[in-house]
């Protein structure tokens, strides 16, 4: 892929960003839902940086914030009954949540774009898939009809769809899950973006595509020097790609580290218990360590730490007292009053420190 | 339990742990075109010849990629759907032949548990009539103790609150729904169970519970499950044996220590091989075997071989004969494959 | 991404399941019927429109309850009177007390209105189950039926065929309106059955042997019914003002019936001198269509569970 020409208006250009500072960064963001039940707090304090070239996964379960964050950062929120209630978004220095509807909408697709876990329906069903893609081309870069097309089928082979030519006046029903997730991806880097995000790319598909599709998204994020954001629940794959990982629950990071850290020193009790609760592959164990209990309900928290109900740590403390997300070592965070014991692997449960 | 050279498709009469035996089941969904007079132009082969047995206790896993056929094995495993050919016996007796009362009277053996907690449960019915219903639909099935306290132990028994007996599914969250299905599939004691993909739609956190629920509930009543999934590590936790699935037909059947630990089916190998394992350290060292392209059209399936389209290992004879699911040198399961060779290499264990 | 996973996965849309011991109202009801209650009840235009029918019923059903005067006490000596304090809407040609006139016409347009739309709910439905369920030749001979009735404009149906009719009742009437208009609930009906029909508990009761009459009444009419009966309140509006609308064209009810209609017909020829002849029956027929299509709308929403949602 060549580098998109410099965009038209001033706004989009690179150069209007200070180049000082993380490619992206999001700061103490807090993001409501207003619905019949109360409030609801989806996001409650989020923090995270993203560099060029760098891979971060957020994972975590239904109901933890993850998508809402994919969308907050997108700015395709639905508001209402989604409401920004504080925090910086902060794209090369500028806050995004600052910039006028305008400005920001100039922004997308250009220099942060998405990618949905269902192609089918983020596709329009009427028009050609490359029409599609040629369209990116001659809305952005004002691009003829011709040169756009031949700039659609280029993208179309480099995200692997085969016979490139004869199929870019097909329509998205007429390709497969797998095929239709690249076209969705050729769609998202068409005009070179600093910052993707995909929101569960390869949920929807089979095992075999599934490592396709990934494979290919590693590929053009090392060529483009993309920063990643990869939303998921699947440990897996994250442990397969990510760079650095933020596990969520409840609207909270929980704990943020380095993905060989946090695989191998889990610094709080939630990321434990989800790799310990994992059916592996390599492993024909008999039973699974489940977490007990289920995620709490946004519009009525537990006070102090939201995993306190399902932890078989928790003490008095955790009841009572939200933890901050604290580091332990280096780059290593958590959100956990035991951090340290858990990191080196000593916590016990108040019924193993009794006995 | 696993006992590899279960081919031989003779019954064996002395066998009475045998449950079920399905054999050569085929069904063809015929693809209809023309606005007014439809005339068939082909036909979807989603099941095309299956075979094989289950026994008393025992988990058969059904693994294979979505247009595989292993939904409509299941529906046929119902009797859902109708097949073209082939048989299905139940305890020795020919499932596929009975009507009327036999055939409802059979149906109390063969229950199903659903993908999809949200559509599975019927929105207007509380939780005690849904759960119910089984009894309602065989009378004669009704417990001693009454049906309401029958339905309040299935709760207990699910691991749910049994006084949340008048309550809605949309008053539950997705584990606890699908909870309140295996309490349905289990009302009426039955001896096999269809798992469809019970935990797909689950969070992970409450996959396991799920998952060690069904586990749990085997070693109690000693029901067998077939249990169908995409997820190979999901399906390595609870089957005894192991059927790979492949536009409708088998590629590879064996237990889980034969498939797991050395598979023989180039497909068996590279859905393995895709499965991405939790630790971060075995990145690149892994032996990963990228499949090409996508499945073909199962209305327009390839000559021979199904998998020849995408196999590394095709050469002419995979074009023009249609390699048959048996035992082959070199392996104790069976393998429809004319270069089965168990690979280590991508075995589960040697990871 | 679907709506389905949207709201699933961004929870707070949508609200994540109630875990037990959060749960605020244990002992309150919580069926999906109790739901539609619920937010019913809450709803103003539901509050508004229900009141208004409740009025306009028992108008139709006891119109001696409300009205001043008998309908058919006229005396040509007060004809064509401005409305008054003795005559509050005025008098008509033959010096009938007009509020009275409108008071009692209310029966004969409700009668049109509940027989057609009853009659077409129970039908179509029924028609639209049988479809949908039973699929194959029922549903091909069924849906090119209603093809077949959709192609005359129901008004020019009832038009043509009213008029070669001599004398013309409420029940001719209504019947004519019937033959033309089920195709739009049985359709309606198709369409919430199909929607319903793939849900897996449905396969759940085929799997444990149910019928197809428990599984159409236990569970598909309950899940598919919501939406008809929403438009069937519409559409008891959208009859209502059909029947006004033939009356007046001449082919609907004859006189010596009193009816809405009627009474549009005859002020027609007097528009330029006695407006208000013309303007009570109208406002009443708006206020009866508007009540019907806003009721109407109310239960709709209140029994799609995905519009609630939002």
């Amino acid at each position: 892929m060549t580098t998109a020409p410099q965009p038209t208006t001033p706004a989009q250009g690179d150069g209007d960003f200070t180049s000082t500072g993380p490619l992206l960064e999001v700061k103490d963001l807090h993001v409501e839902f207003h619905t019949k039940q109360g409030v609801a707090q989806a996001i409650n304090g989020l923090n995270f940086t993203l560099e060029a070239g760098e891979t971060l996964a957020i994972l975590g379960e239904s109901g933890s914030g993850k998508s809402v964050t994919a969308q907050t950062i997108m700015g395709i929120l639905d508001m209402p009954p989604g409401h920004i209630a504080g925090g910086e978004i902060r794209y090369r220095g500028q806050d995004l949540l600052a910039m006028k509807p305008e400005q920001r909408r100039r922004l997308r697709g250009v220099n942060i774009s998405m990618i949905f876990q269902d192609a089918l329906s983020s596709l329009n069903p009427v028009l050609p898939v490359g029409w599609q893609i040629a369209e990116m081309f001659r809305v952005h870069q004002k691009m003829r009809r011709r040169p756009a097309r031949q700039r659609a089928i280029e993208l179309m082979k480099r995200v692997g769809i085969p016979a490139a030519e004869q199929r870019v006046g097909d329509y998205a029903h007429q390709f497969s899950g797998g095929m239709r997730q690249r076209i969705m991806i050729a769609m998202a880097i068409a005009l070179d973006p600093d910052v993707l995000i995909a929101d569960e790319p390869t949920t929807a598909l089979d095992v075999t595509v599934q490592a396709q599709v990934m494979r290919l998204l590693k590929e053009l994020q090392t060529e483009n020097n993309m920063g990643l954001i990869l939303i998921t629940h699947d440990l897996g794959v994250v442990a397969d790609v990510a760079d650095k990982i933020a596990v969520m629950y409840a609207g909270r990071v929980m704990e943020a580290a380095d993905v060989y850290e946090i695989y191998a020193r889990p610094g709080h009790p939630y990321t434990k218990g989800l790799l310990e609760s994992l059916p592996r592959i390599d492993a024909a164990g008999e039973r699974l360590n489940a977490i007990p209990g289920l995620p709490p309900s946004l519009t009525d928290m537990p006070s102090g730490c939201p995993f306190s109900p399902r932890c078989p740590y928790a003490t008095d403390l955790c009841r009572n007292e939200m933890p901050e997300l604290l580091p332990i070592v280096g780059e290593h965070t958590s959100a956990c009053h035991y951090r340290e014991e858990m990191h080196r692997g000593h916590l016990q449960t108040p019924e193993e420190a009794q006995a | 339990m696993s006992q590899p050279n279960d081919d031989a498709p003779t019954i064996r009469p002395a066998d009475t742990d045998l449950v079920l035996e399905v054999e050569d089941l085929v069904k063809h969904f015929p693809v209809r075109e023309g606005l007014i007079f439809k005339r068939q132009t082909g036909a979807v082969q989603a099941v095309d010849g299956v075979s094989f047995q289950l026994r008393r206790g025992e988990t058969l896993g059904i693994v294979g990629e979505s247009g595989c056929g292993k939904s409509t094995l299941a529906k046929l495993l119902m009797r859902l759907e109708e097949p073209d050919s082939g048989s299905v016996r139940f305890r020795g007796e020919d499932f596929l032949a009975m009507r009327g009362e036999a055939l409802r009277h059979m149906r109390r053996k063969i229950q199903i548990i659903f993908q999809d907690p949200y559509t599975s449960l019927n929105p207007r019915m509380s939780v005690g009539d849904i759960v119910a219903e089984p009894f309602k639909l065989h009378p004669e099935a009704k417990p001693a103790q009454g049906v309401r306290n029958r339905v309040k132990e299935l709760l207990d028994v699910v691991g749910l609150d049994p006084d949340h007996i008048n309550r809605y599914p949309h008053q539950f969250s997705g584990g606890q729904r699908q909870r309140i299905g295996i309490a349905r599939g289990l009302a009426l004691n039955p001896d096999v169970i269809i798992c469809d993909e019970p935990v797909s739609a689950l969070d992970v956190s409450v996959q396991a519970q799920v998952m060690n629920l069904l586990k749990d509930l085997q070693d109690e009543f000693g029901m067998s499950y077939i249990f169908i999934a995409h997820d190979l590590s999901v399906v390595r936790h609870i089957s005894d044996r192991l059927a790979v699935m492949y536009l409708g037909r088998l590629a590879e059947l064996g237990t889980d220590d034969e498939l797991y630990g050395a598979p023989a089916h180039p497909y068996t190998q590279a859905l393995l091989s895709a499965v991405p394992v939790p630790d971060p350290t075995l990145r690149g060292q892994r032996d990963e075997i990228v499949l090409k392209g996508d499945p073909p059209n199962p209305a327009n399936p390839p000559s021979g071989c199904r998998f020849r389209t995408r196999c590394w290992k095709a050469t002419d004879i995979c074009a023009t004969d249609e390699p048959e699911l048996i035992v082959r040198t070199g392996v104790t399961q069976q393998v429809a494959c004319h270069h089965a060779e168990p690979n280590k290499a991508v075995a589960a264990e040697d990871r | 991404m679907t709506e389905l996973a949207r709201s699933r996965s961004a929870a707070p849309a949508g609200g994540p399941a109630p875990s037990p011991t959060t749960q605020g109202r244990p002992q309150e009801d919580a069926s999906l019927w109790m739901d539609t209650w619920r937010s019913l009840r809450k709803n103003p235009w539901f509050l508004v429109s229900a009141v208004l029918l409740l009025v306009l019923i028992t108008v139709a059903l006891f119109p001696q309850l409300f009205a001043t005067h008998d309908p058919r006490e006229c005396f040509l000596g007060r004809s064509r009177q401005e409305p008054s304090a003795e005559h509050w809407f005025g008098t008509d040609i033959q010096g009938c007390d007009y509020y009275t006139r409108v008071i009692y016409g209310a029966a004969n347009s409700m009668a049109v209105g509940v027989i057609v739309t009853g009659s077409i709910l129970v039908l179509g439905s029924l028609l639209g189950l049988m479809a949908a369920y039973f699929g194959g030749w029922v549903d091909a001979v069924l849906m090119r039926l209603t093809d077949l009735i959709f192609a005359i404009p129901y008004m020019l149906g009832a038009l043509v065929f009213l008029a070669v009719q001599e004398n013309r009742n409420v029940w001719d009437v209504a019947f004519i309106l019937i033959v033309f208009t089920w195709p739009t609930m049985a359709r309606l009906m198709r369409g919430s059955v199909l929607a319903v029909i793939n849900n897996d508990y449905v396969t759940a009761a085929r799997a444990l042997g149910a019928g197809p009459l428990t599984i159409m009444r236990r569970h598909i009419i309950p899940n598919s019914l919501g939406p008809v009966v929403g438009y069937a309140a519409v559409y008891t509006g959208v009859i209502i003002g059909a029947e006004a609308t033939l009356t007046f064209l001449g082919v609907g009810l004859q006189l010596p019936a009193i009816s809405w209609g009627l009474q549009l017909n005859d002020a027609q020829s007097y528009l330029q001198q006695m407006p208000h002849l013309l303007t009570f029956p109208l406002i009443f027929v708006a206020l009866t269509v508007f009540a019907f299509t806003t009721m109407g709308e109310a239960l709709r929403d209140a029994l799609d569970p995905k519009s609630k949602k939002r």
